[in-house]
Order: C-alpha cells, then structure tokens, then sequence
C-alpha cells in the first residue's frame, strides 16, 4: 500500500530564499484585511487541514487501523487537491506566505482542520466520515459568518464564494456516509488489555 | 557562515521527523507536538539549534517525533540532563519535556531546583494524572479516589499541585495549557521559550486509553480569569486556590537567568599551574 | 500427514492486531489446557504500541510439566497478518508447521512462507460476523483448542467463567467457540497432544512474578513499597490487595531511591520488607542497599531482569544483572543474591530470600527475569516449606547491649524500637560493637570480617543449587536458562550423551566447595546464560575453580536461548 506523503506545500513555500514579491500573505491576524488575506487564509485552511488527516493516516496505520488510514489519507487528497484549486485559480499560482507558525486563527485551530483528540485506535470509516463532516460545516460556516458580518462587498463575494464551495463538500461527505455501513454495536470492543513495552 | 541570502522561516511540520509516533490515537500528546513544533516555527527557530531533552514514559518519547536534537534519557532526570546542557551550551535553545509521573514523581527533587536555580530553558510536562507506559498507576497528580490495581480505592492522598510548588520553589514563569486548544498552547510556549529563566508550562494532555474520561478536559478548561501577574504574592494567592483548569500564564517574573558567565581576564590552563610552584 | 499422530508437546503462536484480542484467547487456551489436565505456558509478545499493536501469544502445551518454550512452532494461528514479520525471529516455523490465516486479511510475511510452513485458511472474520456479538478471537481459541485435542467443551467453560456476568455476549461467544471447532475439520490435522495424566496433585496456573508477591507472603513480608517498572510491576499490583488482606501494607512510593530507603525503615521497625524493580531501578537502589549491609538491615529487592544496558529492552528478558547484583555496592559490602530457577521457584527462592535476609540481617536480591516473571505456566502447586522470616532480637533490657556485637556466627542479637533498655542507632557510618561512628581501623576490620562472616559461614543446605544428573560433561547456569537446559540434557541423554546439570540458585555469597564436590570428576563445564558480557562464568571464574575444560555459551536477550541450542552443545563437544 502507498505510503506516499501528501506534498508539503508549506515546507517549499518556507524554503524559499527569493523574495516573495507580489505573493497573496495573510498577517495571520483575527480577521482578513484584504482580499490576498483572504485567500491565504483559505488555501491555508486547506493545507492545515490535508496535513491533519495525513497525520491521522499514519496514527490509523501504526495501530493497524489500515481501512481508516486510507480513508483520512484519501480526504487528505482531498483537502489538498482543493488547495491546489484555489491556487491554481483566484492565487494565480502564487503560494500565499503564511505567517510562521501558521494562521492565527481566532479560538484554536483552523475551521477545517479536525482535532486529534477525537480519534480511536479502534475507529471505524463512518466514524472518520462524521468527523470530515463536522470539518466541512465548520468551514462552510466560517465563510457564511464572515459574508455576513464583512463590511467589504468583494470579501463578502469571497466568502459566500468559498462558503458555498464547502457547502458542496458537505454534500459530498453525506453522499459517502450514506454509501458507508454505520459503526457496529461494539465498534470498541477490544478484549485484550494495554499492553506494556516501556 | 552566513551568505548574505535571508533565510526563510520554516513551517511547522519541519520540525516533525518521519518517525510515526505510537501514542494511542486520541492522545493529547499529538496536539502538544504540534504545538511545540508550531511555537518553534513562530519563533523562527532552526531544528539544528534546539535541543529536546526527556525522561522515560509515552510524553518521553517526543524527542524522537522531533527533527531537533534529542535526548532521551533516564526516568526523571531529563531537568538535570538539560540544565547540563544549557549551561555548556547557552547558544542552543532547549526544552525539557515529559509526564507527570517522570517529572512530579522522580523527577520531583530536580523540579523544585530547576525552579529554583532558573537556568533560561523551558520545561513542558504533559499531564494525564497517570503513569501510561507501566499500565495505568496513580501519579502525583491523580485525583485521590482513582481506582488503580497499585492503589485500590484510590492513593487518599492529596494531589501534588505543580504550579504552586513551582512558584514556591522560585519558577520565572508559570503557565497552564491545554492539548484541546493546540493555537493557544502554541502561543503559551512560545512566550515560555521567549522569557529568559526557567520557564514552566504544565500541558493537561488527556490519557483515552486508562482515563478515557479525561476526553472532557477541553470542555472544563477556561481562559484564566485574570491577567497574568508578575506580583508572586498575587500569582500565590491565584495558584493557591486554583481548581487546575485555569489556562494562560499565571506568573512572570523578571529574575534574571542562571548562566555562569565567561569572565574577563580570561587565563590560559597553563597560568593555573603558578599556585603550585614552590 | 499427522493423522492420528500424538506429540508430547505442541507449540502454537496465536496473533493479530488493533484489537484481535489473541492474548485473551491465548490465556483462555492455556486455562483450558489446565483444566484438561495438561501442563504448559505462554509468552506474549507485542509492538510498541499500548493498544491496537500487532501481538503474539507463544503457547506451548504439554502433558507433562514443560519450563521453557520449544525450538520451533507446530502452528501459527493468525487473526491477520499485521506486522507480524517482526515477531519472526520468536516464531520459528519450519516445513512441518502449519499456518492459518484469514483469506481475506491477505498473505503470511515472506519470513514465515519461506521457511517451508503450509498454508490453511479459514475466514475467522467472515465467521465471526456470522454470530451477531462475537469476536474473530472466539473463533481461533475454538480452532486452535480442536486442532490441538482439547474438549470443546473444556474451552467453553473457561469462556463462561470469563463472563461473570453472562448476557448475549456469552452466548454469542460461546457459539464462536463452537464454530471455530466445526472449522477445525477443514483444516490439515496437526499431531494432537497426547493424553493428559489423571491429575494426581494440585497444581497451580501463575506468572512467576505471582508466585513472587506470594513468596514473599509466605517468608513473612508484610511491608512493600513500590515504584512501577517493567516488567516487575505486577509483583506490587499482586501484593498490593494481598497485602492489605493480610494485615500488611503496600505504599506507593515517588521513586525507586524512596521506596528501598522506605522498605529499609520498615525493616528497622521491624516488619519484613521488600521492594520489587527492574534493571534500571536497581541501578537506582544500590546505595541504600549498601546502607542495609552496614546497617545489617534486613530487606528483600526482587529484580527482574530484562534488556539492558540503560532503558535497553524493558519488555524482554535477559540476565544481563549478575555484575550489578553480585558486585554493584561500594566498598566491601556483601549480600545475598537468590536466583530462581523456574516460574515455580519464584515462590519458593523468594520466601528463602526473606527468610535468609531476616536470619542474616542483610539485604537479600532476588534475581528474576521477564520471562519467569511474565511467562503465565501451569505448574505443579510447590511444596510448602516452613522458612519464615525470623530475626534473632536482644532480650529487653540487656546490660550493655551492643547492636553490633561481634559473635561468633557474625549475626548480632537485633533490638526493635520499642524495646525498653537497648536504644541504639542504626548507623551507615562505620561503627564499633555499640554502634557508634568509629574510623578505627580495630573496629572497620572487625565489623567487615564479621559481615562477611556471617553469611559465609551460614549453612545454605542444599537449596544452594539444583543437582540433577550424572556424566563427565557438566551444563552451569542459573535462571531461566535452566528449563531450556533440562531439556537438552534429556534430549542429549537420549541420544546417548549424559551431562549434569548444576543450576545455582544462591548466587551470593558464592559456594565454592558445594560447586567442586557438585562437579567432581567433570571434565566439560559448559557454561550457559542468555546475556552478551558472559557475567555468569566472568562470576564463576573469579570464585570458583572449575574443573576440566571450561566453555561459555552466552548470547544476550532479546530471544531465549532454546534447547536445541544447548544440545548441539552438549553433543558437539561430547563427540570431540
């Protein structure tokens, strides 16, 4: 099986040593200032999120959760193939420079990316479903607030834009939950206790 | 040798190794590596010039996760390791990381005079209120009617309050975070490892596999509810009656850092050898 | 191929991951096992993983009492094939085994298919899936226990005991069982053991670290501090519950340097103490272990032996710890190391141990390992033997009492505090007769010689060692090594080769004259012991005079060193 790491957008975008002249930055700031800001922050939210479910991948893989490390493999795939749209679209193929460290985003983690404290060695794949859901409501929710609450007519095209896109994923999320069989009764059961090695 | 060419600042997950780690998923110790990982890129560290020094338990393996140096040393001495280290090496940042088991237990006697003595390094202690790695026994920081096969019943005895014993014992700065809020930790690290002196983070990283009830950590923590003092008789008086769910930095001082300092007048080895002389 | 074949052993490695819950069905086997009147044992084997990691259950069954695991595997019964490559080396297979696995959860690893073993496949998720609440694991304990020649229904009741409680889950469970036996007629037979033996005494199903926590029960422990290491933390987690029911206490201490120090002041009051660790805390205890001997107080630390040096290998077994046991103290400082031979004399070496330390009034190491320690074995029940921990204390009131009186035997008449009219203060410095601090060279030669005196000149009997066996090539060793020994020394006997087999116990203080009239008229020792550094024959060589030729046969952990090993030995050098 492929254990292909996502590319690391970011990792190239903070090597390079020319000077970024012209590249969509975010300040990183609680909200976006103008629209390169805006965009940043959206095809950083992409990023975050890919590296998140790469990361869930390989936690799936080493306990031998392996359906599940493929499906957050795939949404990883997934995430970045929606930054590379917004890249190769509205960022005209310029990486955005994000602050170091990564967006500031206000209350915690950027609205797409899932929490690593909601996984289970044991998870099934509707369990990853649910939580990718959760990601893309959030999202989508995130550009809804800002379009309404944006004094700036093209921030808020933006947003209802960018809102309306991640509305079109949760969509697609549903549409794959309902092709999924929903966990068993006793999806946890592990009859075997922990297990010492230190 | 610098080139003149301005180098970059580097992301987060540059400082990630390959190596998967082996925490259980749900872990809170993957949300306190990406914090870690995240303050060093805000800080525009270089991995080469950090050193991540730990003990022995599922914390103590972080160094490894890290594309920093690391040492991964014996249980509960990784306070001593480090200072050792900062003190022959003041140029290299380090950080000091573990569990509550291997820093309040056996590590107890080098926490307090890591506090004391203020070496400029950062110490992060992951605590899940149990010893992981030996299959769940109460640490100092269990709640005291935690059931255990080593302790049946509960240990009965009163919890081990870190943030009071480290500004007793003269910690420089004293903070609370939690691994459910990664941003904010990535900035409370960040201000640790700025601030000169011994810089104390205590990161409540729950254990889903023998306190799964831990999982509602997020939902109990809360900004503190005042700002961060560098008054230690008002830090005292917060700490003292402190629930262990307050976040933020609680105390900084401005002592100012324990670095012997190289003096003038330098002699050679040499020189040493006039007091002998008859 | 095996139709109708009976073999006196069998071996089978059950495994699996992320929840397969093979340790489970393994120890549910073994239980069975013993129920149906057989003997055997289990090791288990697992990744770094606390939860979710590939596993392996190493099984080994038999009619009569068997010690040590077997060179090689009859059977590999995989839930799936996760990572299990890393369990190679402890797997060994070869043409006559045979592999079962899950058509579905892919192909055995390259390492195994290549060592000529045959392939059966039974779907254990596919059938498990079929009986709403049961699990893949339920159908292997039922497969494995058929092929092997269990009684379904021995392997039922082990499961209804398992469930407490009853409910859906059991029946579910127990129609799991049922079916895994139905598959076991579809799958290549595979030489059933033979019967078990009418069950004539009473045995017992234990870890070696059990049997520890209950020998020191029995010797008269009724004070335990504990840090949690591995692999001795379940000798505290036993004695923690025990303890208390029996009137004693178990105290959870900060760390290893306060629980030694913690059982030593137990022991100055006058309770018999212990303490149970591992390599590194050890390392960690060796000062106030000297303070014990200078103090000439009692106390017992059970070390269980694993990888090292350093954190090495905390999860395997080696005996890597003779240099520290034996000689790790400051200054002249001796004591007593007891070396348990089997998982059974965890037991009994460790009641000794207590006793031994409160007679002598000397810090006594009991030097176990991983594998005694965490090896589950069925075994026949030891016999119980009176050594109970007594120390000889002052009467009240003796004039001029001298805690360190100089006598004849070297062990000086104690005094607990409580006693009225014989105060005195313990004392790490050295010190005359009374006890006070004292840089005379008069008082340091006197109570050095009498330390040494008087556990040189105790008579040990005959538990020293195990003696077993008659020929001109002797086999040495101690711990773990020596099921594998006893083994090879059979097989060699059979084949023709006779060898004895010495297996000391008391490591310390060394026995030189019991070693030479054990060894009289050898002309091979071979020297065995499962560490890198040959510790075992560097101890030998410096205290004893071994007769004829001396060889070493020494390889560290983390794989035991099998009989086969040893009986290519033994024959080898026999033929020369």
């Amino acid at each position: 099986m492929s254990r292909k790491r996502i590319t690391r957008v970011q990792k190239t975008s903070g090597s390079r040593t020319r000077r970024a002249g012209g590249r969509a930055r975010t300040t990183g700031g609680a909200n976006p200032t103008d629209r390169a800001d805006f965009l940043a922050r959206a095809w950083g939210m992409e990023v975050e999120a890919a590296e998140r479910y790469a990361s869930f991948a390989d936690a799936m893989d080493e306990h031998n959760n392996h359906d599940v490390a493929e499906l957050f493999r795939k949404l990883a795939r997934i995430e970045q193939l929606h930054a590379d749209q917004l890249l190769e679209g509205p960022l005209a193929g310029r990486v955005p420079v994000l602050p170091p460290g990564g967006i500031r985003w206000k209350g915690g983690e950027g609205p797409e990316t899932a929490e690593h404290g909601e996984l289970h060695y044991r998870m099934q794949p509707y369990h990853a479903l649910q939580i990718a859901l959760a990601c893309e409501k959030r999202a989508n929710k995130f550009f809804a607030t800002y379009a309404s609450t944006t004094s700036d007519a093209k921030l808020r095209d933006a947003a209802r834009e960018m809102a309306a896109e991640e509305m079109e994923h949760v969509h697609l999320i549903e549409e794959w939950l309902e092709r999924t069989p929903p966990p068993e009764k006793d999806w946890e059961h592990d009859p075997d206790p922990p297990l010492v090695s230190d | 040798m610098t080139s003149g060419i301005a180098i970059a600042p580097l992301a987060a997950q540059a400082f990630k190794s390959d190596y998967k780690p082996i925490w259980c998923p749900g872990c809170g110790d993957y949300s306190v590596l990406s914090s870690i990982t995240k303050a060093f890129a805000m800080l525009e560290l270089r991995p080469e010039n950090i050193a991540v020094v730990s003990g022995i338990g599922c914390s103590s393996r972080i160094p490894a996760y890290t594309s920093c140096y690391g040492f991964h040393g014996v249980h509960g001495r990784a306070l001593a390791t480090g200072t050792g280290l900062k003190i022959a090496r003041p140029d290299l940042t380090v950080l000091v990381a573990g569990g509550d088991g291997d820093g309040y237990s056996i590590g107890g006697n080098h926490f307090l005079h890591a506090c004391r003595r203020n070496v400029d390094l950062t110490y992060v202690v992951m605590d899940n209120h149990v010893y992981g790695m030996t299959k769940g026994q109460p640490s100092p920081t269990t709640e005291p009617d935690w059931d255990s096969k080593l302790s049946p019943g509960g240990t009965g005895l009163r919890t081990f309050h870190p943030l009071v014993i480290a500004l007793a014992a003269g910690a420089n700065f004293v903070a609370r975070a939690s691994s459910g809020d990664p941003n904010d930790t990535a900035q409370i690290l960040a201000e640790a490892i700025r601030t000169p002196g011994f810089s104390f983070v205590e990161i409540l990283s729950p254990c889903v596999t023998f306190c799964p009830e831990q999982r509602e950590w997020k939902n109990q923590v809360r900004p503190a509810p005042v700002a961060t003092t560098d008054d230690p008789v008002r830090a005292a008086r917060r700490i003292m009656t402190d629930d262990g769910f307050n976040i933020g930095v609680l105390y900084k001082g401005q002592r100012k850092p324990y670095q012997p300092s190289v003096g003038k007048g330098m002699k050679r080895p040499a020189e040493l050898e006039a007091e002998f002389l008859v | 191929m095996h139709d109708g074949a009976r073999a006196p052993s069998f071996s089978m490695a059950l495994t699996g991951s992320g929840g397969a819950g093979v340790m489970t069905a393994g120890t549910m086997l073994l239980e069975a096992a013993a129920q149906a009147g057989w003997y055997g044992l289990m090791v288990r084997s697992s990744g770094p993983q606390i939860r979710g990691g590939e596993a392996a259950a190493l099984l080994r069954l038999a009619a009569e009492p068997v010690e040590c695991l077997d060179d090689r595997f009859d059977m590999v019964v995989a839930v799936d094939w996760q990572n299990l490559h890393r369990f190679a080396d402890e797997i060994p297979l070869d043409s006559g085994s045979l592999m079962i696995g899950d058509p579905d959860q892919g192909n055995p690893p390259e390492a195994f298919v290549k060592r000529g073993a045959r392939l059966a496949q039974v779907a254990f998720k596919r059938m498990a899936k079929a009986i709403p609440g049961s699990w893949p694991n339920m159908i292997v304990l039922g497969l494995a226990g058929t092929l092997v020649g269990l009684p379904v229904e021995t392997l039922k009741s082990v499961v209804r005991k398992s469930y407490k409680k009853g409910g859906e889950g059991l029946a579910a469970s127990l129609a799991a069982v049922d079916a895994g036996a139905a598959a076991a007629q579809a799958v290549p037979s595979v030489p059933r053991l033979v019967p078990a033996r009418p069950i004539g005494r009473s045995r017992w199903l234990l870890t070696g670290n059990e049997a520890a926590g209950y020998g020191a029960v029995r010797g008269g422990v009724r004070f335990v501090a504990a840090y949690p290491i591995t692999p001795a933390t379940e000798i505290l987690e036993w004695l923690a519950p025990a303890l208390s029911g029996i009137g004693g206490t178990l105290v959870q201490a900060e760390d290893e340097l306060a629980s030694i120090n913690m059982a030593i002041g137990a022991s100055f009051g006058g309770v018999p103490s212990l303490t149970a660790t591992a390599g590194p805390g050890l390392s960690l205890m060796t000062e106030a272990l000297g303070l014990a001997v200078a103090a000439e107080v009692p106390v017992v630390v059970v070390d269980v032996m694993r990888g090292g040096p350093s954190t090495g290998i905390p999860a395997k077994s080696e005996q890597s710890d003779v240099n520290l046991a034996v000689n790790g103290l400051h200054g002249d400082a001796p004591r007593l190391v007891v070396a348990p031979n089997s998982i059974a004399d965890c037991l009994t070496a460790t009641q000794w141990a207590v006793h031994l330390s409160e007679a002598l009034q000397a810090p006594a190491i009991v030097l176990s390992d991983q594998y005694l320690g965490q090896t589950r074995a069925v075994v026949n029940r030891p016999d119980e033997v009176t050594l109970m921990a007594r120390r000889a204390l002052a009467p009240p009131r003796t004039e001029g009492y001298q805690r360190y009186a100089v006598t004849e035997s070297g062990v000086s008449p104690a005094a607990l505090p409580g006693t009225p009219g014989n105060a005195y203060t313990a004392e790490g410095l050295e010190h005359n007769e009374r006890g006070i601090p004292s840089s005379q060279s008069r008082d340091h030669l006197a109570q050095l010689a009498k330390r040494d005196r008087k556990l040189r000149q105790h008579d040990y009997g005959d538990s020293w060692a195990e003696i077993e066996g008659e020929g001109d090539t002797a086999v040495v060793t101690f711990g773990s090594c020596t099921g594998a020994a006893r083994e090879a020394i059979a097989r060699a006997a059979a084949d023709g080769s006779r060898a004895r087999l010495v297996s000391v116990r008391l490591l310390s203080p060394a026995q030189p004259e019991r070693l030479a009239k054990a060894l009289k008229g050898v002309k091979r020792v071979l020297v065995v012991e499962q560490n890198h550094g040959a510790q075992f024959h560097r101890y030998l060589r410096a205290d004893f005079d071994l007769p004829g030729e001396v060889r070493s046969f020494h390889r560290a952990g983390p794989l035991p060193i099998r009989p086969d090993e040893i009986y290519r030995q033994i024959i080898q050098w026999s033929a020369a």
